[in-house]
């Protein structure tokens, strides 16, 4: 008893050619099924070039267009003579011509007559799997398709609206149930002469002739009605991507297949010469009787299509440039964003750092340059640190330090002296944390030793502009996660924030905050921003700073007297 | 509005088209070969001038890709070059002593003769200091690439530019004819480059990189583009609007996803700034024969006394097509 093999073939001719010597020699009969499409020169020629080998046959051919009848008609013609012409066949193994086996055919022929009654092939109904390219599953049975999907694309689609449209059902013939898979099977004797000889054929014939690709569902059907024993799965190894195209295998995916453990393999690139040399193979490593393993193979072309559906988070290329909007247009990692909280806390950079381990920056969007970690003029990935540089795209500058350092946690000092271009990507990415604290500009307008009348119109340009950002921030288009206080709130309980903060950028590694950055010494701040007001400013944005607002546990136990900040 | 912009474009491409067809006269055939191009050879477009000390490692390189035939254009060289590819076994040249600024940069010559030798094959136009990289190249041939994108159902694939220099001056990574300039010239910017949508043709406009980082620190604007498009299925109508940046009908420029997926991508490694560069940007800047009148040389000169030293701590230095593809520079889609 032996395996024979039905050869599908369109194209390629020259290795069609090598991989049925192979067949032959390792005692299989070929029956061949050539496309009818191919010119009868050409066909001549491949006929000539099989002559010397007795157990090749060619069928009667038939046009096969992809997704249309002709590809069973002719592997129905094909199997037909192959039972008939060699009775010996007990399983019959359906083949293209880019179909390689990778290991000795005996190999095969062993592992199918330890299991002489058993059909190979993957069959599954369509309610169960998501398999389906175009969307189209349970009605590729119940619609009619007399246009091909590849030439006529534009009459494909009318006519499926028009058949939805009027509510147009077929009738499923009798007693199937339609399954779909792979169209490479291998079956026994028994349940293909079921199949062909069946009564109803006529009926099968008729009614899938007008289902969509019934080459993934004709064989998977009717071998559910006539199959003793179904392992549902192919012995080919064919692995598709997202369009329903078959993946090829190359030269360097030599070592991946023959770990594989499989039979037979496609698609093979047919100038893929090392891999026609190498197999079929047999190996020490490879046990006669071992079962295919396909799990590296299949984790490959799994991440391979993951790459091209939804790529890398935060990494904009010249190959991927989502909207910016979207989900996946975020940032590559989380980052947290600081407005005033270095006015507030002078040392406030060192001291992040060092509690939290993250790569701190100062202020990147300054207006004479970008303040990367460590005064660095130049950071990864070669960003300058020149202002209109960065100015050009601000966006940009940001989504490539993030994605550059992206094994880090980001943190960067902001605040309304800065250019303010990357507000709306702050808000919008659900990847940046942001901490407000609001009217901290005061601050540094205070230190700097001014008198309130000198720095009003500058106090008043700093509130207009956070009091923009507070409005992105609290629009409803923002998804960050926002934190914001004002002034007052931070003076009356440091401790509270910095902890959350620490908290929340270290996580389970922080600690208790023991050691505190020095606050600023704001003697004098409520009766400045006093001042302000008296001249017409208003810095509503500072919050209430009370004499009794008092800097706790971060001053280190040194009350600081307020003045009263009065209406 | 859609319409309107399509027929517009339409009437700009047979404008060039028809420029092509004008400026073809002035070419002047050197050695033509092309009756060797076989129905699915790949060939290979390239313009050069006074480049004899590259162009031996470019064959080189291109012939292992698997090139099956290349088609250059001499803007009149003085140094011999031209008989050099002349006897090339692969090889057809023409010439011409025409203004390299009034061919769109020479790009109206290779219009003309990819109208007529490359319809139907997948071409690649590039330039001699331009190395294609591809995912997997290193064991996969350029016809494997063209096959799997065939399959696909693509077009057009996209190769950003990447500006390779030595650590050190420039002056000081000394070329030798048919030397690989990629072991002199062989680090590289990985993160800085930005990107920004061209509504109309619908390319990324892509920029920065060393050049931007040094030259153009003062006005990014006008900082070179690096986004190209120079692998293309051709069709007799298909024209590149400026250099290999942007192609017409612009649907071939869509070589990028916007759903968050990645298409597949590849790298053209720059190998400009060598030891040959100081006098080269001299000759540039006087001729003004390139974009901008020669703008970006004349900004090379004036700032860099022709010896710039683009490497910085962060440089990378170049290993391979799959550190590119880590880096996140270019991408394997999902080829595999």
């Amino acid at each position: 008893m032996t395996v024979g093999v039905v050869m599908l073939v369109h194209t390629a001719f020259d290795r069609a050619e090598q991989v049925v010597r192979h067949w032959v020699a390792g005692g299989c009969p070929v029956v061949l099924h050539v496309d009818g499409n191919v010119d009868d020169a050409t066909y001549q020629a491949f006929a000539q070039s099989l002559d010397d080998l007795d157990q090749v046959r060619f069928s009667q051919r038939f046009r096969c267009n992809w997704g249309g009848w002709g590809l069973v008609a002719g592997t129905q013609a094909a199997t037909t003579l192959l039972l008939d012409r060699f009775p010996d066949v007990r399983h019959v193994f359906l083949a293209s011509g880019a179909c390689l086996p990778l290991r000795p055919v005996n190999e095969l022929r062993d592992y199918l007559d330890a299991r002489p009654d058993t059909d190979f092939i993957e069959s599954a109904t369509t309610a169960d799997v998501p398999w389906t390219v175009g969307g189209l599953d349970r009605e590729r049975f119940t619609l009619r398709f007399p246009f091909s999907w590849k030439k006529h694309r534009w009459l494909f689609d009318r006519y499926v609206q028009l058949q939805q449209l009027v509510g147009f059902k077929r009738k499923i013939p009798e007693g199937i149930l339609p399954h779909m898979g792979s169209q490479w099977w291998c079956l026994t004797r028994k349940t293909l002469q079921a199949i062909l000889n069946d009564p109803r054929r006529k009926t099968f014939d008729t009614y899938f002739k007008l289902v969509w690709i019934p080459d993934e569902s004709y064989y998977q059907t009717l071998a559910r009605l006539h199959a003793r024993k179904i392992e549902s799965r192919s012995l080919t190894l064919a692995k598709f991507d997202y369009q329903g195209k078959p993946h090829i295998f190359y030269d360097d995916h030599r070592e991946l297949l023959q770990r594989s453990g499989c039979f037979v393999a496609r698609k093979i690139w047919p100038y893929a010469d090392a891999l026609y040399d190498s197999f079929p193979t047999k190996t020490a490593s490879t046990p006669p009787d071992m079962e295919p393993t396909t799990a590296t193979i299949d984790r490959i072309f799994a991440s391979a299509v993951d790459r091209r559906l939804n790529g890398r988070r935060g990494l904009y290329m010249q190959s991927r440039f989502p909207n910016p909007d979207k989900e996946k247009g975020l940032a590559a990692t989380p980052y947290s964003v600081f407005q005033g909280f270095d006015e507030v806390f002078p040392n406030f950079v060192n001291w992040l750092a060092k509690r939290t381990g993250a790569e701190v920056h100062g202020h990147l969007f300054a207006t004479d340059r970008a303040h990367f970690s460590n005064s660095a003029q130049i950071y990864r990935g070669g960003l300058s640190d020149n202002a209109r540089l960065r100015d050009y795209n601000g966006r940009m500058f940001l989504i490539n330090l993030l994605w550059n350092g992206r094994e880090n946690h980001h943190c960067f000092q902001f605040c309304p002296a800065d250019t303010q271009e990357v507000r709306w990507m702050l808000a919008k990415d659900t990847q940046a944390r942001i901490w407000v604290v609001t009217g901290a500009w005061a601050v540094s307008l205070f230190l700097s030793g001014r008198s309130a009348a000198d720095v009003r119109a500058e106090a008043a340009r700093l509130q207009r502009v956070e009091n923009k950002f507070l409005t992105i921030l609290r629009s409803t288009h923002s998804r960050a996660r926002i934190q914001i206080m004002t002034l007052a709130d931070l003076v009356e309980a440091p401790m509270d924030v910095l902890q959350a903060i620490i908290d929340d950028i270290a996580g389970h590694r922080g600690s208790a905050v023991t050691e505190v950055p020095k606050m600023a010494n704001l003697d004098g701040l409520p009766a400045f921003l006093q001042d302000l007001k008296n001249q017409g400013m208003h810095p509503f944005l500072t919050g209430e700073l009370t004499v009794h607002s008092r800097p706790g546990r971060a001053d280190a136990g040194q009350p600081k007297p307020y003045a009263v900040g009065q209406k | 509005m859609g319409i309107w912009t399509s027929y517009r474009l339409r009437l700009q491409r047979k404008r060039w088209k028809l420029r092509a067809r004008r400026k073809a006269r002035e070419l002047v055939v050197v050695q033509d070969r092309t009756d060797q191009i076989k129905p699915d050879d790949i060939l290979l477009f390239c313009t050069f001038r006074n480049e004899d000390v590259r162009l031996p490692y470019f064959l080189k390189y291109y012939r292992a890709l698997g090139i099956n035939h290349f088609l250059f254009v001499d803007n009149s060289s003085d140094d011999g070059g031209c008989a050099y590819v002349a006897e090339q076994p692969d090889v057809s040249v023409w010439t011409t002593t025409a203004g390299y600024g009034d061919s769109r940069y020479g790009v109206d010559w290779l219009t003309a003769l990819q109208s007529k030798y490359a319809h139907g094959h997948w071409a690649l136009t590039v330039d001699v200091d331009e190395f294609f990289v591809y995912p997997f190249c290193d064991t996969r041939p350029i016809r494997a690439l063209a096959d799997w994108l065939d399959a696909s159902e693509v077009r057009s694939f996209g190769a950003m530019l990447l500006d390779m220099y030595p650590k050190g001056p420039v002056s000081d990574a000394v070329y030798a004819r048919g030397d690989d300039p990629l072991t002199v010239a062989n680090w590289f910017d990985p993160g800085n480059y930005i990107m920004t949508r061209n509504k109309l043709l619908r390319n990324l406009w892509i920029q920065g990189g060393p050049r931007a980082r040094l030259f153009f620190e003062e006005k990014p604007k006008q900082a070179p583009a690096l986004n190209k498009v120079p692998f293309v299925k051709w069709r007799r109508p298909y024209a590149y609007v400026s250099s290999t940046h942007m192609i017409l009908p612009r649907g071939l420029n869509l070589v990028y996803d916007r759903q968050g997926g990645e298409k597949a991508s590849g790298i053209l490694l720059h190998a400009k700034f060598l030891n040959t560069f100081g006098d080269r940007a001299n000759e540039e800047a006087s001729r003004a024969e390139h974009y901008g009148r020669g703008r970006e040389y004349k900004s090379y000169v004036a700032k860099h006394d022709n010896a710039p030293d683009l490497w910085s701590q962060w440089s990378e230095q170049y290993i391979n097509w799959r550190q590119l593809e880590i880096l996140g520079l270019m991408s394997k889609g999902n080829w595999a």
